[in-house]
């Protein structure tokens, strides 16, 4: 207990240096933490959830907007309807200029007019662009991309909470949101806009604006991640240049999510964002993004939070299924490998993805997966979780997944059978055996002849087994004295 | 099994293979784990010739088997022959150097590594550089991330045409377009700087330096800080300025708090690293800035750096530095609004006083000490009671005393039973610089208190704290002091506090010797063995037998026997249970 509560306690500083630095530097930060705060150790490590709570909400901004100490000013414009049209795209330059200075929201208390100012600046804006005609000159885009740029884009402030639980926690919310929000708003409507002209705008739209975008997706407001997901599906629809760099970077982040740090908040909103990608893509497909399924998509399955986006990742991996039915072997095959050995939450989630595939599954393809799959059906039937076992029991009761048992039966029946049997009768929850009574029965209706075949040899099957057990005993026994009488032979030259 | 009855060198290596193929995950990694036990059986040849090709060749499973196999690989070279055959090892190991997860890779390279240092110099350049090589040009970036570990230990031992490679291979790496490489590279780049000889140091790696160093990624820039030390420790001082010092300024100045946080965590590092001349003009400013940062986790790595730093300043101006320049600082952060600065703060702000001597201490550490000591969070207050010996040497306890108290009996009395389980441990030692007056007119009714928490865990401590003070204190002050109180609880209508009772005389039976224990405990425990409550009963059994070897021998025969034989027909299973163990045990003592 009291090593979980160090974890928590020192974690503060350390963890989110090692979602930054990945795994190069888990040992080392964690070294660091036992030497830098010996004091860690002794020291209450209960965060209780209900006093955190109590208090007040908690909200935060970035670095940027601190530390500047000085009271803004801000000339206040005349609005843009108040003027004649021709000089309209000269003020809405110098809205846009004056929209540029960011404020601090963390102190509540500094610059409220000009807060509000630049608040029903923003207003007027998000209103102009949706409306107005003629406003886009040339000039105009590397200011608005300036604009947005200096508002959006931030280093995000450290995590406030260390095992952030989405279920149990609030997220925190960046304090800035009233201009942020506008700020958005304003670059979806303009991005949306008819007069708007992706060839200009690529010039300031660029790879690097991408990149910060992509980012900014870790933020820890829910709010901010679905204004960028709906921006940053404009601009994959906008800008063909930028496709293929943009799902790269996505790459390069689920990468770095997977195999480094274990920590992005917004996994969900990419690949909400890549469900519709995927949707698109042409057929046959390249082997960029066949590779993108077998080496990212089906990793992502490892991560420990997969519960906070797994909705959205079975979603595309059917989508991949539904383009190309070949790839269904491979992926099984990928879910079969990372098929979770001590979460059982995470084993009900898998079984669900593994129907939704079964959905859509071709017989021929199911045809050369059935073995191992089956296999492991028949553990995830026998396993002592209830709700494990129950999630795959009720395959059964799918009429697709059932055709197809019944067509191969004489390969699928000796799998499950012994499993089965066993459960049968040893199953300590008396729903799952009710279950399992069923299935044996629509075994026993689909091929009589060989579930009795089965059902005779069981016991001497068992014995088999058994037999073979020993002997493998009985080989490393012999293997374990060999390797004893030649190391004394050649003392000192074998390791041990 | 054909190889069982017939020669043990004979076993067909499907019979082992199949070991290796198990469909049992676990069975199949017992069989990966005791690898060297089937290639002994084996021998060197076939191991070569017929396990290797199969693992080569085989390289698609659990990766909980794969990191069991690179470990084993790394300790074959016996196995197929000894150095002049080590080079069989590579294949293997070259597939899981490209594996997709990270602890096998790296655990593939670590082993690599090893290897590589048994390689013989012409092996090394016709075997293990190609396979850098290979790595380093791979299409996934799993290898060309291994390849960045692998440049440093095959460098040294190469030739100049080959070397001339290996820098290019690393610069192209430096410059990979995926952010994993880049990291990776950047993690070993002052290790790699360590193996090349200077004047490459300066024309290649400190342009590999600056340009990680200004990545577009904070995960890489903050890995060029710590790259940073061991490049700054091979330059020569006159370089520094020039080659490195722009770096380290703007990264101390970083917009991402994460590279501030690691130049803060790397601090002291990195003053060493860059001499006294450079720490007194650039560092003492940085440190201030970081000191003053806007994120808590910047404060508060860099007020763990604080005594550190400061310690390490160069003598001739220490004390004008540390109070013209670090002190306001550290004054500040006694206030923070974050009780982890506040806390890592109190850590080491006592160290201070040993650097500044007596009458800086008094003068302008002391109310920092106090006003931390009355700091809302307990953390921070006993991270300054934790390190109370530092200051007793510079001005003596007296001089905290009077703030001392207040703080103690409040953790003491903490609503989280792990702030007083924390001040608990602090007892002894601070009863120690206290002196026994001190402490019995304040403390000893706390250590009392404790007895009767409603937590285990407290009493448990409380008890063993007792334990210590006795030690320290002596049994003449424990006769007087702690143990009527402590027989006294032996009445109390809870069983609890009288089990408490028990678990006092078994930890102070021994400190306090024969006599206390024979004349005033043991007939409280035998007493006791009347209790209505069983646990307490048998409690009196397993204390019996804990006691046993410090009474004599007579005691022992006429007056704790008969209790146990009583105990042992009790009507409850354990009490019986636990008689009947401590008479076994009492009789090996009394008949030793």
């Amino acid at each position: 207990m009291n090593h979980t509560d160090v974890e928590v306690l020192s974690d503060c500083s350390i963890r989110s240096i090692m979602m930054a630095t990945g795994n190069f530097l888990k040992n080392r930060a964690m070294s660091s933490a036992a030497t830098t705060s010996p004091s860690v150790d002794k020291v209450d490590g209960f965060s209780r959830k209900s006093v955190r709570k109590a208090k007040q909400k908690r909200s935060q901004s970035s670095s940027q907007f601190r530390a500047q100490g000085k009271p803004i000013e801000l000339t206040p414009l005349p609005l843009l309807k108040d003027v004649p049209a021709p000089e309209q795209p000269e003020l809405f330059l110098k809205k846009l200029q004056q929209c540029c200075t960011v404020f601090d929201f963390i102190d509540t208390l500094s610059d409220l007019k000009m807060k509000e100012y630049k608040r029903s600046t923003l207003n007027e804006l998000v209103d102009y662009v949706t409306v107005s005609r003629g406003y886009l000159t040339e000039q105009a885009y590397p200011e608005v991309v300036k604009m947005v740029s200096h508002n959006i884009f931030r280093t995000l402030p450290p995590s406030d909470s260390n095992e952030f639980d989405p279920e149990e926690d609030e997220p925190t919310l960046e304090a800035s949101w009233p201009h942020l929000q506008l700020v958005y708003e304003f670059f979806i409507r303009f991005l949306e806009s008819q007069e708007f002209q992706p060839s200009i705008a690529k010039k300031y739209i660029d790879q690097k604006f991408v990149l910060q975008l992509l980012e900014l997706f870790d933020s820890e407001d829910p709010r901010e991640r679905d204004y960028l997901k709906t921006v940053l599906h404009r601009i994959y629809g906008k800008f063909l240049g930028l496709r293929a760099f943009i799902r790269k970077q996505i790459n390069n982040i689920f990468l770095r999510f997977v195999y480094e740090t274990e920590h992005f908040n917004g996994v969900a909103e990419l690949l909400e964002i890549l469900g519709s990608i995927i949707n698109g893509f042409a057929l046959p497909l390249k082997a960029e993004h066949k590779q993108f399924l077998v080496k990212v998509l089906i990793p992502l399955h490892t991560v420990r939070s997969l519960s906070l986006f797994h909705a959205q990742l079975a979603y595309c991996i059917v989508q991949f299924l539904e383009k190309d039915p070949t790839l269904t072997e491979p992926v099984i095959r990928g879910l079969l490998k990372f098929w979770p050995k001590t979460c059982s939450q995470k084993e009900v989630m898998f079984l669900g993805e593994l129907e939704e595939i079964l959905d859509v599954i071709e017989p021929t393809q199911f045809v050369k997966i059935q073995e191992p799959l089956f296999k492991q059906i028949s553990r995830c039937v026998s396993s002592p979780h209830f709700q494990v076992a129950e999630r795959a029991l009720y395959y059964w009761n799918n009429e697709y997944i059932m055709s197809l048992i019944e067509e191969n039966s004489s390969v699928i029946l000796p799998i499950m059978f012994s499993s089965l049997y066993r459960i049968s009768k040893e199953h300590w929850n008396p729903a799952i055996v009710a279950l399992v009574y069923n299935v044996l029965k629509a075994f026993m209706e689909m091929n009589s002849t060989l579930f009795d075949e089965l059902t005779a040899t069981y016991k001497s099957d068992r014995q088999r087994e058994k037999k073979k057990e020993k002997e493998r005993e009985d080989l490393w026994k012999k293997l374990e004295d060999l390797e004893l009488k030649r190391g004394l032979r050649n003392d000192g030259i074998i390791p041990t | 099994m054909a190889g069982a009855d017939g020669d043990d060198s004979l076993y067909p290596i499907a019979v082992l293979i199949d070991e290796l193929r198990n469909e049992d995950v676990q069975l199949r990694l017992n069989s990966i784990k005791k690898l060297s036990t089937i290639a002994l059986a084996l021998g060197v040849e076939r191991t070569r010739t017929e396990l290797l090709p199969f693992l080569t060749d085989t390289i698609y499973d659990e990766d909980e088997v794969l990191l069991a196999l690179a470990e084993q690989l790394g300790n074959f070279t016996m196995l197929v022959g000894g150095p002049e055959y080590v080079h069989c090892l590579l294949p293997p190991l070259e597939s899981l150097a490209t594996v997709e997860e990270t602890v096998v890779r790296d655990k593939a390279v670590e082993s690599l590594r090893k290897i590589s240092q048994e390689h013989s110099p012409v092996d090394l350049e016709v075997h293990f550089e190609p396979l850098v090589k290979r790595l380093a040009s791979g299409d996934w970036f799993t290898s060309r991330t291994s390849a960045c570990g692998l440049f440093s230990v095959c460098y040294p031992r190469v030739s100049s045409t080959v070397k001339a490679e290996i820098r290019q291979h690393f610069r192209t790496l430096c410059s990979d377009d995926t952010p994993m490489v880049r990291r990776a590279a950047a993690s070993k780049l002052g290790e790699f700087a360590k193996v090349l000889e200077l004047d490459y140091v300066k024309s290649d790696i400190i342009s590999l330096f600056t340009a990680l160093a200004s990545d577009e990624q904070d995960s890489v820039r903050l890995l060029a800080v710590e790259a940073c030390v061991s490049i700054a420790t091979l330059l020569p001082q006159e370089d520094l300025e020039s080659l490195v010092m722009p770096t380290l300024r703007q990264a101390a100045e970083d917009k991402s708090w994460r590279v501030r946080y690691m130049v803060a965590d790397k601090f002291s590092e990195l003053q060493k690293a860059v001499g006294p001349e450079i720490t007194k003009n650039d560092l003492v400013p940085a440190f201030q800035n970081l000191l003053k940062d806007c994120e808590a986790e910047v404060r508060a790595a860099a007020a763990n750096k604080v005594k550190e730093f400061c310690e390490n300043l160069p003598e001739e101006n220490r004390e004008q530095i540390i109070m013209t320049h670090i002190l306001p600082c550290v004054k500040e952060l006694v206030s923070d609004t974050n009780q982890h600065v506040k806390s890592a703060l109190a850590s080491v702000i006592m160290g201070l006083s040993t650097i500044l001597g007596k009458d800086n201490t008094i003068e302008h550490l002391l109310p920092l000490f106090l006003a931390q000591l009355k700091d809302e969070c307990p953390e921070v207050r006993l991270n300054i009671i934790s390190n109370l010996d530092c200051v007793n040497e510079v001005i003596g306890i007296r001089q905290l005393s009077q703030s001392l108290l207040p703080a103690i009996v409040e953790l003491a009395e903490d609503a989280k039973w792990r702030v007083r389980l924390a001040i608990i441990e602090y007892m002894p030692l601070l009863a120690g610089q206290l002196g026994v007056e001190f402490f019995d007119e304040k403390l000893n009714t706390l250590c009392m208190a404790w007895l009767i928490d409603h937590v285990y865990a407290i009493r448990e401590a409380a008890t063993c704290n007792l334990m210590k003070l006795v030690e320290k204190f002596g049994a003449e002050w424990a006769q007087n002091t702690i143990v009527p109180k402590v027989l006294g609880m032996a009445n109390d209508p809870n069983y609890l506090h009288r089990m408490t009772t028990l678990f006092c005389i078994n930890a102070l039976s021994e400190a306090c010797g024969q006599d206390i224990t024979t004349k005033q405990m043991l007939p409280v425990v035998l007493k006791m063995s009347n209790d209505q409550v069983a646990n307490v009963r048998f409690n009196v059994a397993k204390s019996l037998q804990k006691i046993g070897p410090v009474l004599d021998s007579n005691a022992l025969q006429t007056e704790v026997k008969p209790v146990l034989e009583k105990l042992a027909t009790d009507t409850d299973m354990d009490v019986k249970y636990f008689a009947q163990e401590a008479i076994s045990e009492m009789l090996f003592v009394v008949s030793s």
